[in-house]
């Protein structure tokens, strides 16, 4: 099958600073595809090029085969992360202006119930709450019904219920065959909305696959997690190699039907024992020595 | 062309529902007139004004032998219509022709007639009178293209900048670049919404001080429209040139004020540049504001044709299409 995006060696320097160092990924149509990583990885810079937003230094970018055309406008929809809407409109005159920018559109009944808009159609686009704006912004990007969206960052400041109402619109934007492409910082949204993803740092591909091919990929254990306090042996009697955090001792457990018996054969209480799988953010950890959240705060 | 009307559309709600801009768009000039019709109701604040044709003004005032000095403004010209005309509204009060041993009055005026009282007071004259009839131009009458022209350029600098500005400063230019809608039809939507704007405000402002004031009106208010409205445009372009690549709304301020102060006062808004130095004069005719205040002046105090204006109304037509080709070739969308 032709990859819906075909991107090849992408590169775009500002003056001395490379912002993305020369990445190339396919994806096919019909998925979510994830451009995964902290701030400053490249992530912005990467899905601005491919929107044609920003002009490449060099590489190739294929939209369904083929270098893009005036009419790829037509078939794509665009969240950026940071945008501002017209003064003085009301939510509904903004999604009727942008409706007749394009040829093609859906009725604007249906995407105001799609994405739940109902409620403050009449209320200026300016004045209203962080979540209905996403939902009015990601309504802007659907409005002409395109093949591919691009959501940049699309829950980033959202309230954890708001960030689960966005990822359900995604689903269901997904789930009608569209191909949506997210960069996200948020381990946990790249986890339950990615098909497959790339993972960046400082302008590179770090890796790339499913979440669940690249956790297998790097992790063959879980994480067996007891209280500082109570983990009163040391590594070398447990037999498996540890991590220390702040509150507890992290043990990297291949079998945890083992890793039990040998805490209770060293008396070590386990009222405070939790199971963890690893996550992204364990793995980007492991792939860059640094976590997201420290790469965020850079 | 669905794009276009869609966004004219949408640009021309925005305005409408900007109360304070809307109010301040018609209160602003409107004030201006009334407060120019009741500061210069008194016609007794100027001394007589005598001009003469030629460059001797010792000639011309020797036949005011007992004025004192500076009892009388000396003005010269070199156009003989343009110094008749100055008598025939009132706006000189005698004109001599040494030379040709003649002198041009209004009787309808009573400074006119006043000048010529003293310039027979010297005995037997031997200039020929020359009588000029024609209806007084009070000062707001004079002032009033001036005032709206200036009211105009305000309007489509600002209006047209800022906003283009502010929309690239947070993002909304970016988003519309997003949708298949290209410059032009961006540009043109902008420039056709201000226009609108601009000429509907300028015509109430008209209508509603004629009303209170009689205007003085010679000409067709057709031609006086397509001044206005190529005024408009050229102003608008200047605004879409200074916007074209900045996102600094402080900037663009600089550059806007830099852009309307010299129009303020060298356009003629206020005051004449007849004894101007040729160096002022040359400047003031390269300015927008100036051939759009002179066409509209020409238009409503002398009742000019567009054929009488030609100068003018190429003068604007090339300086919008300069302006809006640079303007196009200029702008961006977004910040680097």
């Amino acid at each position: 099958m032709t990859p819906i995006l075909d991107i090849r060696q992408l590169c775009k320097r500002y003056g001395s600073h490379t912002a993305v160092d020369g990445i190339s990924f396919s994806i096919p149509p019909g998925i979510c595809f994830g451009l995964l990583g902290p701030n400053g990885a490249g992530k912005t810079t990467t899905i601005e090029m491919i929107e044609g937003m920003t002009r490449p230094s060099s590489g190739e970018i294929l939209y369904k085969g083929a270098a893009p055309s005036r009419h790829f406008r037509e078939e794509c929809g665009i969240q950026f992360q940071h945008t501002a809407l017209m003064d003085y409109l009301n939510v509904r005159e903004v999604l009727a202006l942008f409706a007749r920018l394009y040829q093609k559109t859906v009725p604007l009944d249906q995407l105001i119930t799609q994405c739940q808009l109902e409620d403050f159609l009449e209320q200026r686009a300016t004045r209203i709450s962080g979540g209905q704006r996403q939902r009015l912004l990601l309504a802007l990007a659907l409005v002409n019904d395109p093949a591919i969206v691009f959501l940049d960052e699309p829950t980033t400041g959202l309230d954890p219920q708001s960030r689960r109402q966005f990822w359900t619109l995604i689903r269901r934007i997904r789930e009608a065959g569209k191909t949506v492409i997210l960069t996200t910082h948020y381990m946990d949204e790249a986890e339950q909305l990615c098909d497959d993803l790339v993972i960046m740092d400082h302008g590179r591909i770090i890796d790339q696959g499913s979440p669940q091919a690249l956790l297998k990929k790097h992790f063959q254990h879980v994480r067996v997690c007891i209280h500082r306090h109570d983990f009163n042996i040391t590594p070398a009697q447990l037999g498996e190699p540890v991590i220390e955090t702040a509150t507890d001792i992290e043990i990297l457990s291949v079998s945890i039907d083992r890793t039990i018996d040998t805490l209770r054969q060293h008396d070590v209480p386990l009222s405070t024992l939790r199971v963890r799988n690893p996550t992204l953010d364990d793995l980007f950890l492991k792939l860059t020595g640094h976590s997201l959240q420290e790469g965020d705060s850079a | 062309m669905k794009r276009f009307l869609a966004m004219l559309h949408a640009r021309n709600l925005e305005f409408v529902r900007d109360r304070a801009a809307l109010v301040w768009a018609l209160m602003f000039p409107a004030l201006m007139i009334i407060g120019c019709a009741m500061i210069f109701s008194n016609g007794n604040q100027r001394i007589l004004s005598a001009g003469y044709l030629g460059t001797h003004q010792h000639t011309a005032q020797a036949f005011f032998p007992a004025l004192p000095d500076g009892s009388m403004e000396w003005l010269a010209y070199s156009d003989p219509t343009l110094a008749i005309n100055r008598i025939r509204y009132h706006q000189l009060d005698i004109l001599l022709d040494p030379e040709n041993q003649r002198y041009w009055v209004n009787p309808e005026s009573s400074r006119g007639r006043i000048a010529e009282q003293l310039l027979h007071a010297t005995g037997p004259l031997t200039l020929q009178r020359q009588a000029i009839a024609g209806r007084a131009v009070r000062y707001v009458d004079w002032a009033l293209p001036g005032i709206l022209g200036m009211n105009m350029m305000f309007a489509s600098l600002f209006g047209v900048g800022y906003v283009v500005v502010r929309y690239r400063m947070n993002g909304v230019l970016k988003r519309l670049r997003a949708t298949p809608t290209n410059a032009f039809e961006f540009l043109a939507s902008q420039i056709l919404s201000r226009l609108t704007v601009i000429i509907a405000a300028s015509a109430i402002i008209f209508i509603g001080c004629n009303w209170a004031l009689d205007f003085l009106m010679l000409g067709s208010y057709l031609d006086l429209l397509v001044v206005g409205m190529l005024g408009g445009m050229a102003m608008i372009s200047l605004g879409l040139v200074i916007s074209s690549r900045t996102d600094s709304e402080e900037f663009a301020g600089g550059m806007l004020n830099l852009c309307t102060w010299p129009m303020m006062f060298l356009s003629e808004v206020w005051f004449s540049l007849d004894n101007a130095p040729a160096y002022v004069r040359a400047f003031a005719e390269t300015l927008p504001l100036t051939h759009l205040v002179a066409g509209a002046r020409r238009i409503m105090l002398e009742g000019a044709t567009l054929t009488d204006i030609s100068h003018h109304v190429i003068a604007l037509i090339i300086t919008t299409v300069v302006l809006m080709t640079l303007a196009s070739l200029l702008f961006r969308w977004q910040r680097d």
